[in-house]
């Protein structure tokens, strides 16, 4: 009997469903994110109290978004993918899932190597991911590139994030763009002799590790360091920031983006593209980069005052982010090789 | 002769499409071998293949060997002694079970690591705790924690057993001659072996799709090169075939198990026996014991968990949780009651047509539980969403507007959680329906009661305390399930489980304290009930 019941409210929510799609369908953007909805909620809000645009949006991991867009085709609800991650966004747009728009108010505030060249993925928000040190037993002077933290002198001093991260991944990817399989894998390699524990599952733990002193220098994004920054500010103290690859000819700093991209089988395009040019706005790019303690990908915007407080006085790395993300499976080839776990 | 086949078609007749459910999504992964991935499979061969499958056998062995450990000898003190706070650990032992993995890893994680709140309290005292041992990446802290996360489903099962087996087997084995402990492992225990078993399948599998939890740790397991595989190398294909192995690996100890379990009968007499009182420094032992596994694997999880809800509280807190209480709490309502009576069907039929195809069949369809809850998910989407695109066209061609029909609603996600849950389900109805004893059947048919008759009057009150607990463990499981429920779920249906994901997955991991802890409050009071009912129902006997 109760099974009889779980259908018929089965049913019964479906009808609900078709009722709420059919109306919805018109007007509104759906949206498919894995940027959490804690994050992006109050920009969505801010949109729909501007224009009257409706937004629906449903999180899960990246990933499983691009499988889902694979899986539903022409039948996809979503208008607009949003993820984080360059090796997400190339994936998604090799997987067919994204289509090409052409937008000038996006090309306009969005710099060429923070986006698609075909136009299927837009950048909305930067990530460094660069040095931190504990300033008790490291100058900064002592640092100086990614490729250098590979020497033996930094034996038993490093903290490195898992592989299976794909910040890591990427930032491998970074480094076989520049320098080829061989060296790459050197670098790494020389990285996890030096390590000084296992390697860490979260950015946090990883600087907190440094600041606890159980190591004195490591890699990690930039917005971890000002969540900590937030909590406690006194964390500045215990570890410092550093620029990595600054000197000439040695590439600059590895970024990395979360962006956005419509759906090959949007249902509203039109309204999908109004919404990412709002987001790539100067309007928009504080409220979109600031509770995160990102960098705005839109050069006119000002970043939030913790992320100032570090500086933005810094080379970025030029390698065009499709190419970052192109790489990466083979990036973690080479992690599994080296044994970099 | 014709009988036999009569009972051989007619057992596959029932169990099939039940069967097919689960099927489906493992014939749509175990499909992907159709796409052979030479290159990455060379590449896993050679480089992470080999470790991973040492990392998996030894955490298996360690966690087969922790669950039976802790969960028979816990089961066994507050099933038959008697010692101070039994009767409150009796049941406060079954709570861990509320907790997922996931967040009992990050909680431990969190405490015992170098920058936990112990190493910095032991490096201002001391001035420094290297003397502590390393969690991360460690086998034995792994073990440990999915000891603790996975000891219920044993203890819950056995204790049930010893409950009902009472003092009276091992009165007699004594009488006999034997020592308390020959008796408590030659007749208790053997006594109760379908049920310790049973438990123990559950843990093993749960081990076996376990990613969170390891993944906390970057212990390296099976499941770990599967997730890789597809979200790493962007290789789905390869992904699903390294999920088929784990099918195949399973569907090995479930022939196993089947061996373990024998062909015995096991009569089961129902006794009010007065408890084992235990004497003197036994009795503070079987305390001690009892309370350490309480504070480790409950306690102070839970502790830790108040500390940073209370820490996190005024950003963290939002009035749609009532709304994700709700919604998990329905999804789990609607997934139990389908698991349960698909459960007993399964249950009921396999022990009326004991052929080996009904056999098989039932273990194929409990499969879904040892599979990473993200494969599944994507073995069930699959065809749903090819469905919905036919069903989709048929609509049009009729004249409605396009519509999603299956996915994106609530039957779609049923179906996936049901497929996950079903084994759980099974676990507790199969075992329970052992204790219909073959003369009780005999009597019944003499009596000249139709099937429906003896299913409504000699199984289902026999039978009613272990739907019970198959209905509750469903229940507490989809509470805290994540992969399925992400994927699967349509607009508006964000539960528990999804807000923790959001928050892990950014490595806020303090700030997920709070819907962790709505997790741990909504499946206490299943658990709790889950006790009481087993106790009431075995004390009225």
């Amino acid at each position: 009997m109760l099974s009889l019941r779980t259908l018929v409210a089965s049913v019964v929510t479906a009808c609900a469903t078709i009722g709420t799609v059919a109306h919805a369908a018109t007007e509104s953007v759906t949206i498919y994110s894995s940027r959490i909805e804690q994050l992006i909620k109050p920009i969505l809000d801010q949109y729909t109290k501007e224009t009257g645009v409706e937004i629906r949006m449903l999180t899960d991991n990246g990933n499983a978004l691009i499988e889902r867009l694979a899986a539903e085709g022409a039948s996809t609800p979503a208008d607009l993918l949003i993820t984080v991650d360059v090796g997400n966004l190339w994936r998604a747009a090799d997987r067919g899932v994204l289509r090409k728009s052409d937008s000038t108010i996006l090309e306009a505030n969005i710099p060429e190597t923070m986006r698609a060249p075909d136009g299927s993925w837009y950048g909305l928000s930067r990530r460094e991911r660069t040095i931190f040190f504990d300033p008790a037993k490291v100058k900064a002077e002592q640092l100086s590139t990614y490729e250098d933290l590979a020497d033996p002198k930094w034996k038993g001093q490093l903290c490195l994030r898992t592989g299976k991260q794909t910040y890591t991944q990427s930032l491998t990817a970074m480094l076989l763009a520049r320098h080829g399989t061989e060296k790459t894998e050197a670098i790494v390699k020389g990285w996890v002799n030096n390590l000084a524990t296992d390697v860490f599952t979260s950015d946090a733990r990883l600087l907190e590790a440094i600041a606890a002193g159980q190591c004195s220098v490591g890699i990690a994004n930039t917005y971890y360091y000002g969540r900590l920054i937030n909590k406690d500010p006194g964390f500045k103290d215990k570890v410092s920031l550093f620029w990595a690859n600054q000197g000439k000819g040695e590439g600059g700093v590895h970024v990395n983006l979360s962006g956005g991209g419509i759906t090959t089988h949007a249902k509203n395009p039109e309204g999908a593209l109004k919404f990412l040019e709002w987001l790539s706005s100067e309007h928009a790019q504080s409220g979109y980069t600031h509770g995160t303690f990102e960098s705005p990908v839109n050069a006119k915007v000002k970043a939030d005052p913790i992320v100032q407080a570090w500086g933005s006085d810094f080379t970025p790395d030029t390698t065009n982010a499709a190419d970052v993300g192109r790489l990466q499976p083979e990036a973690i080839l080479l992690l599994d090789r080296v044994g970099y776990r | 002769m014709s009988a036999t086949v009569n009972r051989f078609s007619r057992g596959t007749l029932y169990v099939l499409p039940i069967a097919l459910l689960t099927f489906i999504p493992l014939a749509v992964v175990v499909g992907y071998f159709l796409s052979p991935q030479p290159e990455v499979w060379s590449h896993l061969r050679q480089y992470v293949l080999p470790r991973i499958l040492v990392n998996t056998g030894v955490l298996m062995v360690l966690v087969a060997a922790g669950v039976l450990v802790v969960g028979v000898s816990l089961a066994w003190l507050t099933a038959i002694c008697d010692f101070p706070g039994r009767r409150f650990f009796s049941w406060a032992l079954m709570l861990p079970l509320a907790i997922p993995a996931y967040v009992l890893a990050f909680v431990h994680v969190g405490i015992f690591d170098f920058s936990g709140p112990l190493q910095t309290l032991a490096r201002e005292w001391f001035g420094q705790s290297a003397f502590f041992p390393n969690v991360r990446s460690s086998t034995w802290a792994v073990s440990v924690v999915l000891t603790m996360a996975f000891y219920p489903y044993v203890y819950l099962l056995a204790r049930n057993a010893f409950r009902t087996q009472g003092q009276r087997a091992m009165e007699a084995a004594q009488t006999l001659g034997m020592s308390r402990t020959r008796a408590f492992f030659r007749v208790a225990v053997p006594m109760a072996r379908p049920w310790i078993i049973g438990g123990l399948t559950l843990a093993m599998m749960e081990t076996l799709a376990d990613f969170g939890a390891v993944a906390v740790f970057n212990y390296d397991t099976f499941t770990m090169s599967i997730y890789k595989s597809w979200f790493g190398l962007f290789n789905l294909p390869a992904a699903a075939q390294l999920a088929s192995l784990l099918i195949l690996f399973v569907l090995l100890l479930a022939a196993l198990e089947q061996r373990l379990r024998g062909r015995r009968q096991y009569q089961v007499a129902y006794g009010n026996s007065p408890r084992l009182r235990l004497t003197g420094s036994a009795r503070w032992l079987a305390f001690g014991v009892c309370a350490a596994v309480f504070a480790g694997a409950f306690l102070i999880p839970v502790i830790q968990l108040v500390i940073w809800s209370l820490q996190h509280w005024r950003e963290g807190v939002d009035p749609r949780y009532l709304g994700f209480a709700w919604n998990s709490i329905r999804l789990a309502l609607f997934a139990g009651v389908a698991t349960t009576i698909l459960a007993l069907i399964l249950a009921w039929v396999k022990r009326q047509h004991n052929d080996t195809t009904t056999r098989w069949l039932t273990r194929l369809s409990i499969l879904g539980y040892a599979v990473p809850g993200s494969v599944l998910a994507v073995g069930v989407f699959i065809p749903i969403a090819w469905l919905d695109n036919h069903l989709h066209a048929i609509a049009q061609s009729l004249g409605f507007s396009s519509v999603p029909v299956l996915k994106g609603t609530l039957a779609a996600m049923l179906l996936a959680l049901t497929v996950r849950f079903l084994a759980v389900a099974f676990q507790a109805t199969d075992s329970a329906i052992h204790r219909v004893t073959r003369s009780q059947d005999d009597a019944s048919r003499s009596l000249g009661l139709n099937t429906r008759q003896t299913v409504w009057r000699l199984y289902v009150p026999l039978v009613r305390p272990g739907l019970f607990a198959a209905f509750l463990l469903v229940f507490v499981d989809v509470l805290k399930e994540m992969p399925i429920t992400l994927m699967t779920r349509s607009f508006g249906w964000d539960t528990l489980a999804v807000r923790i994901f959001q928050l892990t997955s950014e490595s806020m991991w303090e700030r997920a304290a709070l819907p962790a802890l709505f997790i741990v409050v909504v499946g206490l009071l299943p658990l709790v009930l889950l006790i009481r009912h087993s106790d009431s129902t075995l004390n009225r006997h």
